[in-house]
């Protein structure tokens, strides 16, 4: 799809998009090292096609679903939306793709659920970095159900009006743009309802540093920096940093999530 | 030691200067690149970590000429003091891309050294280092006595330590560069206690 070929969405931000090059040369990826280049050097060789996920745990219709298969019965559309990684840069990506929620649908969510939980493929001899213990892969992460099927969630296919370059995540990729970016989880290849809180990656890592909401929270520091504010990239050597927002800016539509939360202790 | 006898006769020949000249170089050349686009799209972070970079690496120089003279013979020691003065140099770059560029605001930068533990150990580090730049002129050495001068500048121990550290804990997961550093350090440090140096000679 060319870009402006699919719908514009009301939850699009109008802030202007950094270019592709930023996009695609600046990310982290540790399944393909530890570098922010290494990504883009080393994604490549990933194979994407076939692909499938693996949907189960409490749901009615589990089994193992072709990305084409899911591609054919989703509407994409373009979502322009922040992006503020966790280490205090941020980013504006015109991403594509159809909402969690609408997936969810069509293999049904049993009452029972609480969680959604995912996971990245583990390849090594195609993603160099899992050959080094620097995380515990597969790379995990999860969203409590009401935010797993918020509008703004989404599963994102292509960025720019293309397919998803393999180094942001390709072929699909959870885009949650009031958290910060971990939790987007890259090139998924399971998907699982569960009615107890998952597992995610970096809180396992280091709980002290990540906690499993993560949400974008000026007033809660890193314990090794400040988050209060951020460094949009592309702006040069002299950029100026700005203020990071509560939720990333998103805290109209999502500030209810958490209402009656003391979002100190669950950050 | 025919390898050492030609380095030697090499190093004779190559004037101070010369290392200083040329040390001088890569932070300027660091910034040149990030000025034009060759340090990728967020140079601001780029130049800091390469310049952190060139500053551990050239404190490993200086630890290395004392193993180096006795293991091998390799004399180097007519370069030490201009490798020391420039990890001074470079460590002060590394500090001024941090302060000026890349957190701005005066009062988060006071913040930050009293909060954040890797800033803590890493000006610690920066902070030994000031009195030895300061006297690493042949003035303060005579002024000094050679005695109190090396065991001022033994100092050098503690800031390389405080370095490597500074590199581990801001690493996120467990990455394997840091560590290597961290490595090195160390054991250029162990050659010097006293049962290594026993160990080898007997």
């Amino acid at each position: 799809l060319p870009r402006g070929a699919a719908a514009a969405s009301r939850y699009s931000t109008d802030a202007e998009p950094n270019s592709y090059e930023d996009i695609t040369s600046y990310n982290n990826f540790y399944e393909f090292g530890t570098g922010k280049g290494d990504p883009e050097d080393h994604a490549g060789q990933l194979t994407t096609e076939p692909w499938s996920v693996k949907i189960d745990g409490l749901v009615d219709r589990p089994g193992t679903y072709g990305f084409d298969d899911i591609m054919a019965k989703m509407t994409v559309e373009e979502r322009i939306y922040r992006l503020r990684c966790v280490e205090a840069w941020s980013m504006v990506v015109p991403w594509m793709g159809f909402e969690l929620a609408d997936l969810l649908d069509i293999v049904g969510v049993k009452p029972s659920a609480r969680f959604i939980s995912f996971e990245t493929l583990v390849r090594p001899e195609e993603m160099p970095g899992q050959k080094y213990p620097v995380l515990d892969w597969p790379y995990r992460e999860g969203l409590r159900l009401d935010e797993a099927r918020h509008p703004l969630t989404i599963l994102a296919t292509g960025l720019y009006g293309k397919p998803m370059p393999n180094q942001n995540g390709a072929p699909l990729r959870l885009v949650v743009p009031w958290k910060y970016g971990f939790k987007s989880i890259k090139s998924i290849v399971r998907i699982t309802a569960t009615d107890s809180q998952p597992q995610s990656t970096w809180n396992m890592q280091a709980p002290r540093e990540y906690g499993f909401y993560s949400n974008v929270n000026p007033e809660v520091d890193h314990p090794r920096w400040s988050q209060a504010t951020e460094r949009r990239v592309g702006g040069g050597l002299f950029s100026r940093r700005q203020d990071t927002l509560m939720f990333n800016g998103y805290g109209d539509e999502v500030a209810s999530l958490y209402a009656g939360m003391d979002l100190q202790k669950n950050f | 030691m025919a390898l050492a006898a030609t380095v030697n006769g090499a190093v004779r020949r190559i004037p101070v200067w010369a290392v200083y000249a040329l040390g001088v170089l890569p932070p300027v050349w660091y910034f040149y690149l990030g000025l034009t686009g060759g340090l990728g799209v967020e140079p601001i972070k780029a130049l800091e970590q390469k310049i952190g970079l060139l500053a551990l690496q050239m404190l490993i120089a200086v630890l290395a000429v004392t193993p180096l003279m006795r293991l091998t013979r390799i004399n180097l020691m007519k370069f030490r003091r201009a490798l020391g003065v420039l990890t001074f140099y470079y460590v002060t770059c590394h500090l001024l891309a941090w302060l000026v560029l890349d957190i701005q605001d005066p009062a988060r930068i006071w913040a930050d050294i009293l909060k954040r533990p890797y800033i803590t150990v890493g000006m610690a580090g920066f902070a030994l280092l000031l009195p030895l730049a300061i006297t690493s002129n042949n003035l303060s050495l005579r002024k000094l006595g050679p005695l109190r001068w090396r065991r001022l500048h033994k100092l050098t121990y503690v800031a390389a330590l405080l370095g490597a550290v500074h590199y581990v804990m801001l690493a996120k997961g467990l990455q394997l560069e840091p560590l290597i550093y961290l490595a090195i350090i160390t054991g250029l440090l162990a050659l010097r206690l006293p049962m290594m140096r026993r160990a080898r000679t007997a």
